[in-house]
């Protein structure tokens, strides 16, 4: 999920490797729709649905906010956006552990597939700062994300999901 | 003072300062502030097991002053109960932090890299254990005993090491480096002076 962590290491590993393809299919032209064609759905990680709570609240902000929660929602295949789809997001913040119910929210995507939610500041719990989001509604395949901050400094943290239709 | 008994004072106030220093960074932590009591006793818990993992080789390599022969290996079983009620202690207060989070870490599911290390070290701890326990009875030849016993015990000091290492968010990165040093090179240097390899 190299959209999930995007560093200058892997943005130049991930430009090498364009290059390559790029030299051996003679031009980008012919490979970017080629790979749009397969986008590869988003598998769900380990420990992704941990202190999962169904039907978390649809809000403007979890409590006091300060940290964004942002990112993508697309089609398999062809990598159309979706709109008004319903991301649930829950962390260990500044305001509660991941178990307690003010730390879950929801938020719908819009016209161009993208959201933001903002949350408290996710901070180091169970040695990792990470957060959790999950698609978990009727039209697609269910998809449970835990995504790492590449720094427990970090104030946001952006997240693509690639969905399959149910 | 003869140069060893001065030796081994300052390995007291070497393993006393470490010791004083990772509970001191650990219980300031800022992020103690949103943290439940029983999630901060677990991280607590795992500190205090790493400095009896330190306490364990210089007792058994009677590295410290006043301490030596019988009432060395003496103090080092006490140890060894006091290390595994730690590490229950640890584990129990995080399940109840996050069951789930303990149980993918205890059925090797984890997405963290670190929870294998703590879980294999914590079995091995257990066994280690179990069969010192099983030994007060059960005649297990003496050599036999220091070689797998110097084996499990390097093995729970390397893996618990990198277990502490690799977590972010409980210790304080120069202390819990120090105290991890001190233990690897304690090990190692007691396997070596009582010539269990």
């Amino acid at each position: 999920m190299t959209h999930l962590k995007q560093t200058r290491r892997r943005f130049i590993a991930s430009g090498t490797s364009l290059t390559g393809a790029a030299a051996l299919t003679g031009t980008f032209g012919v490979m970017t729709p080629a790979h749009a064609q397969t986008l590869a759905p988003t598998p769900s990680m380990r420990g992704g649905a941990n202190n999962y709570r169904p039907d978390a609240p649809i809000v403007e902000k979890i409590g006091g906010g300060g940290f964004w929660m942002t990112g993508s929602v697309r089609r398999v295949g062809d990598g159309a956006p979706l709109e008004g789809i319903r991301i649930q997001v829950w962390a260990h913040t500044t305001e509660g552990h991941e178990r307690d119910p003010h730390s879950h929210g929801a938020t719908l995507t819009q016209a161009d597939g993208t959201f933001r939610l903002e949350m408290p500041q996710i901070v180091p719990a169970f040695g990792q700062a990470h957060g959790h989001l999950a698609y978990d509604s009727d039209e697609f395949e269910t998809v449970f994300l835990r995504p790492i901050l590449e720094r427990s400094s970090d104030t946001s943290l952006n997240v693509g999901f690639v969905l399959t239709p149910a | 003072m003869t140069d060893r008994n001065s030796a081994r004072v300052w390995i007291w106030i070497a393993l006393i300062s470490v010791s004083v220093w990772s509970l001191i960074d650990a219980a300031s932590s800022p992020l103690l502030a949103y943290r439940d009591p029983i999630y901060i006793a677990a991280g607590i818990a795992g500190v205090v097991a790493m400095i009896l993992l330190l306490a364990q080789p210089l007792l058994v390599g009677e590295a410290l002053a006043g301490i030596n022969g019988r009432p060395a290996r003496r103090v080092h079983r006490i140890c060894g109960g006091a290390l595994i009620a730690s590490v229950v202690l640890h584990i129990v207060a995080l399940w109840l932090t996050s069951p789930p989070d303990v149980v993918d870490a205890l059925t090797f599911s984890s997405p963290t890299p670190f929870s294998l290390w703590g879980v294999l070290a914590m079995w091995l701890l257990i066994a280690t254990g179990f069969f010192a326990f099983l030994r007060l009875w059960w005649r297990i030849p003496p050599r036999l005993w220091r070689r797998v016993h110097g084996a499990t015990g390097l093995l729970i000091v390397s893996f618990s090491v990198a277990h502490a290492v690799l977590i972010d968010g409980t210790m304080g990165t120069a202390s819990k480096i120090t105290l991890c040093a001190f233990t690897l090179l304690a090990t190692v240097i007691t396997l070596r002076k009582r010539r269990i390899f």
